[in-house]
C-alpha cells in the first residue's frame, strides 16, 4: 500500500496527463462514435510524427533548464532545402544525411553560443529561429513539390499494426516511436542522461561534481537540432513538398506538449513518455474539432492553452508538497 | 624529488585578485601525504579563494603549483577531480532532484555492456557506502527529501568514492552538523589519513581543529601568516594569529542590563504551534532582553522564528504583539509591527548578490516605509555608510556588489538591512554560522548593545557558548517542543542535559 502511494506520488503529474488523455478521448468517443475506430488512435501518430520528434528533443533541452525556439523554423528550412536539393536531382539518401548534419551543426552552434558566450538560450535560439525561417524563404519564396520516388515510397508505405485489422501507420510514425524509446533509454540509463537532469537542477553543482557540463549542453542542443531536422524530413515526406511557411510557431506546441507531459520549465524534472502524452492530447483535441467540423481549428489553441496552465498548476502543487515532506 | 616525495601538493607564491579585492598575495602552502591540515583564517582571509585555485575554479594571476612533485596547471574542477583532488564545499553542491545513490556515484556509476547504468548495482553500492558511514537511509530517494546533515554526508561520500583521491578538501563540512554527525566525519577523516590521503580541513570551530588536525596553516587578509604543528600551537596564539589581535572582545563583554521596572512584554505566544514543525509553545519576550534559543538541528528553533515572523501560519494558538492580538500572519505585517528576521541560510533567503551593499541595506527599510516614499540617493548613501561603519563591513565602497564580499561580510550586510528598519524585535537565526571569531564577537556585542537601548532580540544558535554569552534567558528546544527555560547564567552542563533530555 505504501509503495503504491509512493509510486502515485512520484509519478503524479505523468499519471494525471495520461488520465486526461483518456478522458478527452472517451468524451470524443461519446460525442462521435466514428472516433472509436482504432485507426483514429493510430492517426494521432501519423499526423503528429513531426511534433512528437521535436518535442522529444525539446524535452531534453527543457529538463536541462534550457529552451529551443528554433525547431519550428528548422522544420521549414529542412523541408525547403531538401525539396530544392531533390529538385536538382540529388540522391534522396544523401539529402537526408545532409539535412541531419545541418540540424546537428545548427544545434551545436546555438549550444556553443549559449554555453561559451553565456547568452540566454531564449535569445540565441530565437535568433536561430529568425535565421532558419529567413533562410528558408531565401532558398525559395514559394512551395516546392517533391517528386522523388524514394520520398513518395516513404510517404505512402503503410505499416500494418499487429492485432488491429486494417489499422496502419507510416514509416515516419515508426521513426518517431523508435526515437522516443531510444531517448527514454538514454535519459534513464546513461551517464549522459543523468547529467542532463543534474545540470537542470543546478548547473554549478553539476560542474563541481566533476560532470562534463559543457559537453552535455552542446550535445543536448545538437540533439534538439538533429530532432528538428529529422522532423523537417518527416514533414516534407508527409506533405511531399517544402515551404518556408511550414510549421509556424510549432516550437510553442512542442513546449506546451513538454510541459503538459510533466516536464518542469524550472529544470531537472521530466521524462519523454509524459511528452508523448502531451503530444497525443494536442492531437486528440485537433481530432475532436475535425470530427465536429463546425468549430474553428483555433479552439485547439484555446484548449491546449488552458490545459497547459492547469498542468503548470498541478506541477507546482506537487513540487510545493514534495518540498514540505 | 627524493627529499619531498612525502609532499602531495605544494603551492608557491600564488596571487589572485578580483575587482577591488586582492584575495591572495604570494601565498605558499604545502600538504603532506597522510595528514589532516587545517586551513584557518577570518572571513576574507582568502581560504575559499585558495581552495578555488587548487581545484581549478579560479586561475591564479601568478605563482605555481606542484602536484605529486610535478608542476601542474589545473584547468577545471573536472580536471582536478580526474587527477585526484576532490572537494566538499561549504554549501552542499549536489543535485537535489537526483537520488542519493546518483549523487554519490554519478560519473563513476557501475555500467553494463553498452554503457547502460546498472541501477541495481549502483543502489547496492551506494547503500554500502552510506552504511560504512553509519547512515542507514533509502538511497533511492531524491536528495531533496533529506536534511542538510545527510546531504553533507552524501557530499563527503561522493568525494570519498573517488578511489584515486590523494587530496581531499573539506570546506567547512561540519558547519551544519551536530556533534555526533561531526564525529562521524572525523572518523572518516582519520581512516583516510591512515591510507595516505592528504586532507585539507577548513573550519571555524577551533575545538575541531585541535580534535583532528596535524598541522595548521593560518591566512590573514590574503596573506600567509604561517604553518604550524597543531600540538605546538596553543589556542590563544592560534586566535591571535588569525585575527592579529588578542581576544579582548570576549573579555569585556557583559550581558544586556535588565531593569524589570522599565521592561514591558513585547511578544507573548500562547499555545503557538504548527503541525509538523512546532508543538504548541508558550513564549514571552520583553523589551531590552536577549532570549537565546538552544537545541539541535531540526529541534524546532527555526520553526518558532518562522511562526513569530509570519513566514508560516500557525494552526494552533495565538501571538500578541504589544498586547495586540495578531490576526494577519505575513512577513510584511510583521515588519510593520517592528519584527525582523535575519534568516538562517543567507545564500538562499536573504542576500541579493547582484545588488550593491547600499541597495541590499535599503531594501527592507524601503519596504517598511512603502514604495512611494522614495529615499533619495544621498540619504541612501548616508544610511549605508552608517551601517558599514557600525558593523565594520570591509569594502572599498557601498557601491560594491554584495557577491564580491566574503561570507561574513555578507552576513553583516543582511544584519544591517534589518537593523535599518529599527525593529523592536530582531530574530537572528544562526547569525554567526560560517563566520570568523572576530566577527562573531562583534555581532554578539552589537546584539547586546542594541538590547541595552531597548530592542528585544531572539538569538538562535547551535553554539552554546555564544548563546550563553549573550542571552538573559535561554529557551531549550527538543523534538519540536520547548522543553525548558533556563536563566542566562546557567551552566553549559544544564543546557546540554536539557537538550539531551536526561534528568
Amino acid at each position: 500500500m505504501h509503495r503504491i502511494k509512493k509510486f502515485l506520488f512520484k509519478n503524479g503529474p505523468l499519471l494525471a496527463t495520461i488520465l486526461i488523455f483518456f478522458i478527452v478521448y472517451a468524451i470524443g468517443g461519446q460525442l462521435y462514435p466514428a472516433m472509436r475506430k482504432p485507426q483514429v488512435f493510430f492517426n494521432l501518430f501519423i499526423n503528429n510524427a513531426s511534433l512528437l520528434i521535436i518535442s522529444i528533443g525539446m524535452t531534453l533541452v527543457v529538463i536541462m533548464k534550457g529552451i529551443d525556439l528554433s525547431v519550428g523554423a528548422m522544420i521549414a528550412l529542412t523541408s525547403v532545402a531538401s525539396a530544392a536539393l531533390l529538385q536538382q536531382n540529388f540522391p534522396p539518401l544523401l539529402v537526408i544525411l545532409m539535412m541531419t548534419l545541418m540540424g546537428i551543426l545548427f544545434g551545436l552552434t546555438m549550444g556553443a553560443i549559449t554555453h561559451y558566450l553565456k547568452v540566454e538560450a531564449f535569445v540565441v535560439t530565437l535568433m536561430g529561429q529568425f535565421f532558419a525561417r529567413g533562410m528558408a524563404y531565401v532558398i525559395n519564396r514559394s512551395s516546392i513539390t517533391i517528386t522523388d520516388d524514394f520520398y513518395k515510397f516513404l510517404a505512402l508505405t503503410k505499416i500494418h499494426v499487429p492485432f488491429f485489422e486494417n489499422a496502419y501507420v507510416y514509416i515516419t510514425s515508426l521513426v518517431a516511436i523508435v526515437l522516443l524509446v531510444v531517448t527514454f533509454i538514454i535519459l534513464v540509463f546513461t551517464r549522459f542522461g543523468r547529467t542532463v537532469y543534474a545540470i537542470g537542477n543546478n548547473e554549478q553543482s553539476a560542474l563541481l561534481m566533476g560532470l562534463p557540463v559543457a559537453r552535455t549542453k552542446l550535445i543536448v542542443y545538437a540533439f534538439s537540432g538533429f530532432c528538428s531536422a529529422l522532423a523537417g524530413i518527416v514533414f516534407s515526406i508527409s506533405l511531399t513538398s517544402g515551404f518556408g511557411g511550414y510549421a509556424l510557431s510549432m516550437e510553442m506546441d512542442a513546449i506546451a506538449s513538454v510541459v503538459i507531459g510533466g516536464t518542469a520549465l524550472t529544470g531537472g524534472v521530466g521524462n519523454v513518455f509524459g511528452t508523448l502524452f502531451g503530444v497525443l492530447i494536442n492531437g486528440i483535441i485537433v481530432t475532436i474539432l475535425q470530427f465536429n467540423g463546425t468549430l474553428t481549428s483555433w479552439w485547439t489553441r484555446i484548449g491546449v492553452g488552458i490545459l497547459t496552465l492547469i498542468f503548470i498548476g498541478i506541477q507546482s502543487l506537487f513540487y510545493v508538497r514534495k518540498k514540505h515532506t | 624529488m627524493a627529499a619531498n616525495n612525502h609532499e602531495i601538493l605544494r603551492i608557491e607564491n600564488i596571487s589572485k585578485s578580483f575587482p577591488g579585492v586582492q584575495a591572495l598575495q604570494n601565498v605558499n602552502f604545502c600538504l603532506k601525504k597522510g595528514e589532516i591540515h587545517a586551513l584557518v583564517g577570518e572571513n576574507g582571509a582568502g581560504k575559499s579563494t585558495l581552495i578555488k585555485v587548487m581545484t581549478g575554479v579560479e586561475k591564479p594571476d601568478q605563482g605555481r603549483m606542484l602536484y605529486d612533485g610535478v608542476e601542474m596547471k589545473i584547468k577545471s574542477p573536472q580536471h582536478a577531480n580526474n587527477i585526484g583532488i576532490s572537494t566538499v564545499y561549504q554549501e552542499v553542491n549536489l543535485c537535489t532532484n537526483l537520488s542519493v545513490a546518483e549523487n554519490i556515484l554519478l560519473g563513476r556509476e557501475p555500467r553494463q555492456f553498452g554503457g547502460k547504468i546498472n541501477w541495481k548495482a549502483m543502489n547496492t553500492r551506494a547503500k554500502e557506502i552510506m552504511l560504512g558511514l553509519d547512515v542507514d537511509i533509502d538511497v533511492k530517494a531524491p536528495l531533496a527529501t533529506f536534511s542538510t546533515a545527510i546531504q553533507q554526508i552524501t557530499a563527503i561520500a561522493r568525494a570519498l568514492e573517488i578511489s584515486s583521491t590523494k587530496v581531499l578538501i573539506l570546506d567547512e563540512p561540519t558547519s551544519s552538523l551536530d556533534v555526533r554527525e561531526s564525529d562521524l566525519i572525523f572518523q572518516c577523516m582519520r581512516k583516510l589519513r591512515e591510507t595516505g590521503v592528504g586532507i585539507i580541513f577548513i573550519t571555524h570551530f577551533i575545538n575541531q581543529i585541535y580534535e583532528v588536525s596535524d598541522r595548521i596553516t593560518v591566512l590573514r587578509n590574503g596573506k600567509l601568516v604561517g604553518t604550524y604543528d597543531t600540538e605546538n600551537l596553543p589556542t590563544i596564539s592560534l586566535i591571535q594569529k588569525m585575527i592579529g589581535r588578542s581576544l579582548a572582545e570576549y573579555e569585556d563583554m557583559e550581558k544586556a542590563k535588565q531593569d524589570p521596572d522599565k521592561q514591558q512584554v513585547l511578544i507573548e505566544t500562547n499555545n503557538l504551534g504548527r503541525s509538523g514543525t512546532v508543538q504548541p509553545t508558550d513564549l514571552t519576550l520583553k523589551t531590552g532582553e536577549v532570549v537565546g534559543m538552544a537545541g539541535l538541528l531540526g529541534s524546532g528553533r527555526t520553526g518558532v522564528a518562522k511562526l513569530i515572523f509570519g513566514v508560516e501560519e500557525p494552526d494552533t494558538g495565538d501571538i500578541r504583539v504589544d498586547n495586540q492580538p495578531v490576526d494577519k500572519h505575513s512577513p510584511h505585517e510583521s515588519l510593520l509591527r517592528g519584527i525582523a528576521l535575519c534568516p538562517e541560510d543567507r545564500k538562499e533567503s536573504g542576500i541579493l548578490g547582484d545588488l550593491t551593499i547600499r541597495e541590499n541595506i535599503i531594501l527592507a527599510m524601503q519596504a517598511r516605509m512603502g514604495w512611494f516614499k522614495y529615499l533619495n540617493k544621498k540619504q541612501q548613501y548616508e544610511i549605508a555608510q552608517k551601517y558599514i561603519d557600525m558593523l565594520n563591513i570591509s569594502t572599498p565602497s557601498s557601491d560594491q556588489l554584495v557577491k564580491n564580499l566574503s561570507g561574513g561580510n555578507q552576513q553583516k550586510v543582511i544584519l544591517a538591512r534589518w537593523l535599518a528598519t529599527h525593529p523592536k524585535l530582531l530574530i537572528l537565526d544562526e547569525p554567526t554560522r560560517g563566520i570568523d571569531v572576530g566577527t562573531k564577537a562583534e555581532i554578539q556585542k552589537l546584539v547586546i548593545s542594541l538590547a541595552n537601548e531597548g530592542m528585544s532580540c531572539m538569538f538562535i544558535s547551535s553554539e552554546l557558548e555564544e548563546v550563553m554569552r549573550t542571552s538573559n534567558r535561554i529557551v531549550v528546544m527538543r523534538d519540536q517542543e520547548k522543553v525548558t527555560e533556563l536563566p542566562g547564567d546557567t551552566t553549559e552542563h544544564n543546557i546540554m542535559q536539557a537538550i539531551a533530555g536526561a534528568d
